[in-house]
């Protein structure tokens, strides 16, 4: 039918050269010409199609027209409300008046309400004792007329403002109707024979690629989506990271180590054996395997000694110490547990220390309650400097190049504490859009008391700074709920959409 | 980091000056503590809508280290010596008339030792409290008490109206039910053994002593009980805001905690004694005999090098601009009239966070100010190398994405029946690291498969169009009792499948594709003469569905062919158990600056089979195929069938020797 009505449209255009108004038009197979809305919006169709391939173009024009709401044609077919009470009730003086109980049980409570009013005021029922009688043998009931009018010819005789006052009682309301003007189009023919869609390798083989017509394209359509696989967003920040440790001559650690013992965790690294981080309510311990074996012997001692009563300058915690504590097994909660036992692996090497720049990007667990930005588990990125006398300044400046090779170019740095480094400084960045300065890592200088038990020579001093995978991903990508990045509640859809990574 | 909530008027009157929010924003961060919020809006609102209101305050976070900080007393006396408004403070002991010989004395009983060994004490004269000084007092105790006294596990304080004591005092430590007062805030008298089965509010404390079969208790020499620490004091010796002359009691664990903590308090509140900064100390005889006064306060003297000051922080200052700057930080440096390189510095008793020479340095830079260091770069020029495990996975992540898979990230964390009951695997207890102390049962061991978590991201992904084709890899850790840590992480490859069929050949073609990138060939499962390659032997295994299992074997290149038995004895790869696959791997993290390829594993093998040098070696058991069993993917909660693939991929990392390794 599609195809016949279009081959309709051009063979009007052949005769007429341009259609006026669609609402001329005779769809094939109906009696009458297509006035309704539902007709034009089938012409409409044809049209589109016509339009798409140049053989005509069109404008389109919009009216206004009447229709009833369905108590409207309600009304239209059974009348008023007044009509219907004056219909139920006896000619005065033929008959008992009816009450208005009766009256209600007849016709309804809503129609006897509305009616009783309108039939009084046009003097078509009067009262009589307690209930109602028909004044007049013969009514015109004007409403239903003009409904019926409307409802059939779109419009009223008695002009607009009959329209206005039914549109008030909610009666009739405005309908649009669309309806259109056709001319030829660039491609005029009246043929509709059917277009080519896409260059086939038959067109080219037989050649029909010179004379076929083909569609019109459009390109406001969005393409076909590709089929390939996605890797993981926080990997991909990830490896934006590896990469801007390798463009800086950074080598990579090892950090394969889940599990640490409490003396690689934190006795290494100069944390007392009393602090708060070593708490059950921040560390995963491990209840199997039990504990670990015994440290290298000779650093444990060294480290023991300066923890307990000092050493290398230091008056040490000078607190009690607890073997059992050293070799706990926990789930390590920073990589820098790697990072010591490199370091430490570096100042007893064949051929002695030498500088090295290291960096590793690996999981930590933390025993925290977890809510819409912590998780158990998280991925520190973390960078090590080892050289013979580096400095605080040196410090500052590598953080501000590193920073903005991620783009950030407005530094500033607090004086913070932790346990293992001596300086301590905390790395705020500028956030443009948030206009307020936000923590983004931590960074320090190795204390010695971590550095010279390790037998690293003391004008060596170690710069290390840290900070999470997760928070620049999350601000990286508009995340608020860490569930949605990390672990198994991750979307798959969600990765496949994700964006690269450019800092 | 402890939080301390100032009053905002008074902190700015005891400076001085009326700072702008962000003026005294910009000198906390310069000075190393963190403005953390100022109600001052928050309190205008309320009073806007008629609402009662507090004073202004400003909540400052304090560097856990910095217990002299605790206080509005202790951070305006910093800060104005900060700002070179004032010297350091010169707290000094005062005995009383009479002298050294009238000292008030407490005494201690053996009996201490073995619960609470150390005791100190100290005496505030003639205080005169406000409201808000009184209110600051009990707040300092309380931030000691949760920061160093780690919520008095180590130390306990107690303060006392002296004037309704009768010294000497004794601390001792009793039974339980040999101890008997009316506690603070009770109209009634307890026993040691009701008040810890009795009172709420203490439970947080009553596990610091009750195992021990004494309690540590103070008594005047009335026998009036003036605290059981660490659990509450007594109701008789309570101060008030009348209270006139303070005695404070501190039990601690160490001796070092414990000066600190007496030290703080009485120093920090000196400032209202009549006689400012004044402390009187009390005698405090140990049962040794030996006897001691309480508090300490007098300074630690050190030095410190100007050239290691510069050294360290890239400057160039003199020995007097370092003495300055380190004024600045409250300690006391002049010059050495000897040694030009040498600074003779004084540590007050309110600066316990310093250790070494470091710590002084630290303050030189931060009275410098730490955005005034000129800017340098370090020179350390190094050449950059990733690791021989991340080149390999990242090989493997690539490879797998190009083909059309979805890398996902599970958590390394997971329960125990994810790990074994829901795969139809049976723990052995060799195998799977425990946690001692997870909140949740989602944290309960360490995985030693990749498949709970690719599981877990399907059944989560259900409304994901069929196929669901996921992948990981990323680290398991198996125990391992040869090394010292007693665990090492393996990096495995997982894939999992999931449509409307099983599809074990796509996971196959998956493990074909890798293998063709790794340059591993396909060989015959009964070939016994190929040098190299892979292939896969079934195997019955009940994570899988039955004769849809396989194991993965894997020639290394350059060794004959082994035979197929002998590995299943190794007590990490016993593949025939049904704990499921703990492939062989190479010892990884301390270890891992050995050649990790042939060489270490066949070094893993020898220490784990003795017997491997002389008998016939094996094809290596690298992982594991086949297609999921039903009950496997009813306990995940799965409804399509699956096919999955894991292995290790330690046999195919190429070696790099690492930077740091041993000079040849």
């Amino acid at each position: 039918m599609a195809e016949q009505l279009q081959q309709h449209i051009l063979d009007q255009l052949s005769s007429t050269s341009s259609i006026q108004d669609t609402r001329t038009i005779t769809i094939p197979g109906d009696a009458t010409p297509a006035t309704s809305q539902d007709s034009q919006l089938i012409i409409q169709g044809a049209l589109n199609s016509l339009l798409s391939r140049e053989m005509i173009t069109y404008t389109t024009q919009e009216s206004f027209a009447y229709g009833l709401t369905p108590e409207g044609n309600d009304i239209a077919d059974k009348g008023s409300h007044e009509a219907v009470v004056w219909s139920v009730l006896p000619l005065k003086g033929h008959g008992a008046a009816l009450s208005i109980k009766d009256l209600k049980a007849k016709v309804g409570d809503e129609t006897a309400k509305i009616g009783q009013g309108r039939a009084f005021k046009n003097g078509w029922v009067g009262k009589e004792g307690d209930g109602l009688v028909k004044l007049t043998a013969n009514i015109d009931d004007v409403t239903r007329n003009e409904l019926t009018e409307i409802r059939e010819t779109g419009s009223v005789k008695a002009g607009e403002k009959v329209i206005a006052d039914l549109r008030k009682r909610k009666l009739v309301i405005q309908k649009k109707l669309l309806w259109f003007t056709v001319s030829k189009g660039a491609n005029y023919s009246t043929s509709s024979a059917k277009l080519e869609t896409d260059l086939t390798a038959e067109m080219l083989q037989s050649g029909a690629w010179k004379t076929a017509q083909f569609k019109k394209y459009n390109f406001d359509a969005e393409g076909a989506p590709t089929m390939g696989g996605a890797l993981h967003p926080l990997l991909k920040v990830r490896e934006e990271f590896r990469n801007i440790f390798m463009e800086m001559g950074f080598a990579e650690m090892p950090t394969s180590q889940f599990v640490e013992s409490g003396f690689w965790c934190f006795d290494s690294l100069f944390v007392p054996q009393q602090h708060p981080a070593r708490d059950l309510q921040d560390t995963f311990y491990v209840s199997d395997p039990p504990q670990s074996l015994p440290p290298p012997q000779e650093y444990y001692g060294r480290v023991k000694t300066v923890h307990t009563t000092g050493g290398y300058g230091s008056i040490g915690y000078r607190a009690p110490w607890s073997e059992d504590d050293s070799r706990k097994l926990l789930l390590r909660t920073h990589t820098t547990a790697s990072s010591a036992n490199l370091l430490w692996r570096l100042a007893n090497r064949k051929g002695g220390f030498k500088p090295v720049k290291m960096f590793s990007i690996d999981r930590v667990f933390r025993n925290e309650a977890t809510d819409a930005t912590h998780l158990a588990e998280f991925h520190q990125v973390e960078g090590v400097v080892a050289d013979y006398g580096l400095t605080l300044a040196d410090l500052i400046g590598f953080m501000r190049t590193f920073f903005n090779k991620m783009g950030i170019e407005n530094l500033r740095f607090k004086p913070a504490y932790n346990p293992y480094t001596e300086p301590s400084l905390e790395i705020f960045a500028f956030h443009p859009m948030l206009n307020k300065w936000v923590e983004i890592g931590n960074s320090g200088m190795f204390r010695p008391e971590m550095l010279e038990p390790m037998g690293l020579p003391p004008d060596v001093r170690v710069h290390g700074w840290g900070l999470s995978l997760e928070r620049p991903t999350m601000i990286r990508y508009g995340i608020n709920n860490i569930r949605t990045l990390v672990g198994h509640k991750v979307s798959i859809e969600g990765v496949e959409k994700s964006a690269a990574v450019r800092f | 980091m402890p939080t301390v909530a100032v009053d905002k008027e008074d902190l700015y009157q005891r400076l001085g000056k009326v700072y702008t929010t962000e003026e005294f924003d910009h000198l906390c961060f310069e000075f190393g503590i963190e403005l953390d919020d100022d109600t001052t809006a928050e309190v205008e609102e309320a009073a806007r809508n008629g609402q009662p209101t507090e004073r202004p305050q400003l909540k400052i976070e304090i560097p856990a280290n910095r217990y002299d900080l605790l206080c509005i007393e202790g951070i305006a006396r910093a800060l104005r010596v900060f700002l070179q408004k004032d010297k350091t403070p010169a707290y000094r002991l005062v005995f009383p008339t009479g002298g050294e010989a009238n000292l008030l004395t407490a005494t201690i009983a053996p009996e201490t030792a073995q619960v609470r060994p150390f005791f100190a004490c100290a005496i505030l004269r003639n205080v005169k409290f406000t409201p808000r000084s009184y209110a600051s007092f009990i707040d300092l105790q309380d931030k000691l008490h949760q920061n160093i006294c780690r919520r008095r596990q180590l130390v306990a304080i107690g303060t006392h109206d002296l004037d309704t004591l009768k010294p000497p005092f004794r601390y001792e430590a009793r039974a339980p039910k040999n101890i008997k007062f009316m506690p603070l805030n009770k109209t009634k008298e307890y026993t040691a053994e009701e008040l810890m089965t009795s009172e709420k509010h203490l439970a947080k404390y009553l596990p610091i002593i009750r195992d021990s079969p004494v309690y540590p208790i103070i008594y005047d020499s009335q026998e009036r009980v003036l605290s059981m620490p660490p659990i509450i004091n007594s109701e008789h010796s309570k101060i008030t805001l009348d209270t006139k002359n303070i005695f404070v009691d501190v039990t601690a664990t160490d001796e070092t905690k414990l000066n600190i903590v007496v030290n703080m308090v009485a120093t920090m509140f000196s400032e209202y004694a009549a006689d400012q900064y004044t402390i009187e100390p009390v005698r405090v005889v140990y049962p040794s005999g030996k006897s001691v006064i309480y508090p300490d306060i007098s300074s630690r003297h050190t030095t410190a090098r100007v050239s290691y000051i510069n050294g360290c922080t890239g400057l160039s200052l003199k020995a007097e601009e370092i003495g300055t700057l380190l004024q600045r930080m409250s300690l006391i440096a002049h010059p050495s009239p000897i040694d030009p390189d040498n600074l003779l510095v004084e540590i007050p008793c309110t600066r316990p966070d310093i250790f070494h020479e470091c710590d002084i340095m630290e303050d030189a830079a931060i009275g410098y100010g730490f955005n005034n260091l000129p800017k340098t770069f370090p020179a350390t020029g190094t050449v950059a190398q990733p690791l021989a495990v991340s080149k390999l996975s990242d090989l493997v992540r690539r490879e797998w994405a190009m083909a059309g898979w979805v890398e996902v990230l599970p958590l390394i964390l997971c329960s125990h029946d994810e790990n074994f009951g829901w795969l139809n695997r049976v723990d052995d207890n060799k195998t799977a690291v425990k946690l001692a102390n997870p909140k949740t049962a989602e944290y309960q061991v360490i995985r030693t498969s990749l498949l709970p978590g690719l599981l877990k991201t399907i059944r989560e992904n259900r409304k994901h169009p069929l196929p669901v084709k996921i992948f990981e890899a990323s680290d398991v850790a198996f125990k391992d009792p040869a090394l010292e840590r007693q665990a090492r992480n393996v990096r495995h490859a997982g894939a999992v499948w999931c449509n409307k069929t099983a599809g074990f050949e796509v996971v196959c073609g998956l493990l074909d594709r890798i293998m063709a990138m790794l340059e591993v060939p396909r060989i015959l499962a009964s070939d016994k003469k190929a040098k190299h390659g892979y292939y896969l032997l079934e195997n019955e295994d009940p994570t899988f569905f039955p004769g849809r299992a396989a194991k993965i074997l894997y020639r290394l290149k350059g060794n004959p062919p082994f035979s197929s038995s002998q590995m299943s004895q190794s007590p990490l790869t016993d593949t025939q158990h049904p704990t499921g696959p703990a492939f062989v791997t190479s010892p990884t993290g301390a270890e891992a600056t050995k050649p990790s390829t042939f060489d270490n594993l066949k070094s893993t093998l020898s220490s784990v089979l003795p017997s491997i040098g002389s008998s016939l070696p094996k094809d290596l058991d690298i992982g594991v195929i086949g297609i999921l069993h039903p009950s496997v993917l009813e306990k995940f909660e799965i409804n399509f069938p699956c096919s999955a693939l894991e292995f290790t991929l330690e046999p195919f990392m190429q070696e790099i020797t690492p930077v740091w390794a041993d000079e040849s």
